[in-house]
């Protein structure tokens, strides 16, 4: 059986006054049924412009140039704008960091969802709100009956991206993408929404791709995990792979960056210099300025050296144990 | 012992609501008073001795931001006071607002929005100093570049401007900022939370530096638990505007003993390998302009019972420093109050 999703040579270029940068620069993953991927980076890793990317969602002065972004059996990029806008919903859908990007202030929830139904299956407007209800339901919001008729601002933040995750599931996608979907809530709701989220992927057998920047999160909801840097991934691998033994020197030094795992009070690990600008990259390898492990070959591109499935972007891995 | 440095006692603070018309309406149908009031920081006491840098960890809208706020002198306790050194302070804000100004300085989450975009930041530094006459003026150009080269910039930055530097850099500039003023207290309210981790962990390594150096005190605010463990001595847990429980880290991360620290502890995802079950507490935070009677965590505790739906818990001493505000270590949860 083929992928979800399978991304190829995804490249996403802006045209800036300073020239042409490369944000998502030959970027490749595939996620099964069922599997949620965490693709994970700092701030400009390019790792929001990768799932804009995927659905299409790129505008002027960005471009997407190269790649192929299949979604079972089709490739989204080969599509019109009529085709892509018949997928997007329903075969590809996302969420988003804050939920009020998705959800209409000035309409019901039972309205807008009942639309968004209808928008690719017409049906009466009665069936269309049963969907809606169910798809409240598989998402853990009690008296969905009632949350039907409430206005978004009658509910809390962690209610709201809720609706928006029952939002992208109602037509059953293959894949969802979602953008930091948890970042602006609370840690205990945080809890809640990671749980519902991995029931759903076990349950739906949906694709998840999960954007964030927060790598407990990955760490504990993941089945696979990209990171990116500077536009590339430069490390993949299952959770376990990556969490545990990292191979790159920059995902290497973002984990030991975490506190709470070293004694209180100690200086933390950290990583010199700040996240280069996209319109100023090194020749060869993006982190080789920050990197320990940095030598006068890091200057040419790095190639992928992998061991099975995990793989790593250096001219230096770290060994595994 | 030397008395604290800093001493909350009590402190309240109530935002009034303004009433719509429909609400006036409603209560004067209703025959009461229009117009209700935000919880937003109930009845805490809380002492930070000199030198020590004591966390305020909780989710939005558990009164963390509001009890800064209040230590820094930008709201007034509605209840309570705040001692500083032994001086009254914040009492009424105008009295004692200009010594609480140069005593206690803030540094804000948002480093984009807290320095002046139109400001030079060697102005921006050393504007406390030269509004308060600390240092003579011909040596402030010196005293900002030492400053700057102080939190690991260089000196010569002192002539750009904030939107030259990266979110860490900024976050440097207002930590520079708020030494400048040679402060006895720093409140540090989510000072790292919007930064990159590893950026992150450049900034807290600098707040470790400075703290060994100049033996800082501060109120670390933040809902990071990791963070907050990385660099208090002591932490406070607030829910619903008032503290449930306070100890010192090493207790209270060994062993969580309120219902709500022990759910905090479980929601927080941990780097950890392999796929883990997540045991959410369930419900939502309840809102502060309505707390539920009785204890604020009774609707989502799983222990309560009905002396929690009827009385308030107080948070009384539990050994080794610690304190519970939670009925579990006072009695049990079935008794109602005599």
């Amino acid at each position: 059986m083929s992928a979800a999703l399978d991304v190829q040579g995804l490249t996403t270029r802006f045209d800036t006054r300073a020239g042409t940068v490369t944000a998502v620069d030959d970027v490749s993953f595939s996620v099964d049924r069922g599997r949620i991927m965490g693709l994970v980076g700092e701030s400009g890793s390019g790792k929001s412009v990768t799932g804009f990317s995927i659905l299409g969602l790129i505008d002027e002065p960005g471009r997407v140039s190269d790649g192929k972004v299949m979604v079972e059996d089709t490739d989204l990029r080969s599509l019109s704008p009529e085709r892509m806008r018949s997928m997007r919903g329903r075969k590809v859908s996302m969420v988003f960091q804050d939920p009020m990007m998705t959800l209409n202030p000035v309409l019901r929830i039972g309205d807008q969802m009942a639309m968004a139904v209808r928008v690719h299956d017409p049906m009466p407007k009665a069936r269309a709100l049963e969907r809606a209800r169910d798809a409240l339901g598989i998402v853990g919001i009690p008296s969905p009956e009632e949350r039907l008729a409430a206005y978004p601002h009658q509910l809390s933040g962690g209610m709201r991206q809720r609706v928006a995750i029952a939002t992208a599931l109602l037509h059953r996608p293959a894949v969802i993408i979602a953008d930091e979907p948890t970042t602006a809530l609370d840690v205990s709701i945080q809890g809640q929404i990671l749980a519902e989220v991995r029931r759903l992927a076990d349950e739906t057998r949906t694709a998840i791709v999960w954007i964030t920047h927060d790598l407990a999160v990955v760490s504990s909801l993941a089945d696979d995990i990209c990171v990116m840097y500077a536009g590339k991934i430069v490390e993949r691998g299952t959770a376990e792979e990556v969490i545990g033994q990292p191979r790159h020197p920059y995902t290497r030094g973002l984990l030991d960056s975490v506190p709470g795992q070293h004694e209180p009070g100690a200086r933390l690990p950290q990583i010199p210099g700040s996240t280069p600008q996209l319109s100023h990259l090194p020749s060869g390898c993006p982190f080789r300025n920050r990197c320990s492990r940095a030598t006068q070959i890091c200057a040419t591109v790095p190639p992928f050296t992998s061991t099975g499935g995990h793989s790593a972007l250096c001219h230096h891995p770290l060994e595994t144990a | 012992m030397t008395a604290p440095l800093l001493v909350i006692d009590r402190v309240s603070k109530r935002f009034p609501l303004k009433a719509t018309l429909a609400d006036k309406l409603a209560a004067r149908l209703a025959g009461r008073r229009a117009g209700g009031a935000v919880h937003a920081v109930t009845d805490v006491s809380l002492t930070v001795a000199r030198g020590e840098v004591v966390g305020i960890v909780g989710e939005s809208g558990c009164g963390k931001s509001t009890l800064g706020r209040i230590v820094s002198g930008i709201y007034a306790p509605t209840e309570g006071s705040i001692t500083l050194d032994g001086q009254p302070v914040a009492k009424g804000r105008e009295d004692h607002v200009n010594k609480l100004t140069t005593q206690v300085q803030m540094i804000h989450q948002d480093p984009f929005a807290s320095l002046n975009p139109r400001m030079k930041v060697g102005e921006t530094i050393s504007e406390g100093p030269r509004t308060h006459a600390l240092v003579p003026s011909s040596e402030v150009g010196a005293r900002t570049r030492a400053l700057l080269q102080q939190v690991g910039l260089e000196g010569a930055y002192a002539d750009r401007l904030p939107h030259q530097f990266s979110g860490g850099q900024r976050q440097r500039i207002a930590i520079a900022r708020a030494l400048a003023m040679q402060p006895d207290l720093l409140v540090l309210d989510e000072a790292v939370a919007s930064l990159d981790v590893s950026i992150q962990a450049q900034v807290l390594n600098l707040f470790l530096d400075l703290r060994r150096d100049l033996g800082l005190t501060a109120l670390f605010i933040s809902h990071d638990l990791s963070v907050v463990r990385h660099v208090c001595d002591r932490v406070a847990i607030m829910y619903l505007g008032r503290v449930v429980e306070l100890a010192p880290a090493d207790e209270l991360y060994a062993r969580p003993e309120h219902p709500y620290t022990k759910a905090l502890f479980a929601s927080v995802p941990t780097l950890g390998t392999g796929r883990r079950a997540f045991e959410p507490v369930q419900g939502e935070i309840p809102s502060p302009i309505d707390p539920p009677p009785g204890c604020a965590f009774h609707p989502r505790c799983p222990f309560a019972g009905p002396r929690c739906r009827a009385e308030i818990p107080r948070l009384t001493a539990a050994g080794e420093g610690r304190s519970v505000a939670c009925h579990l270590n006072d009695g049990g949860v079935k008794a109602k109050a005599a």
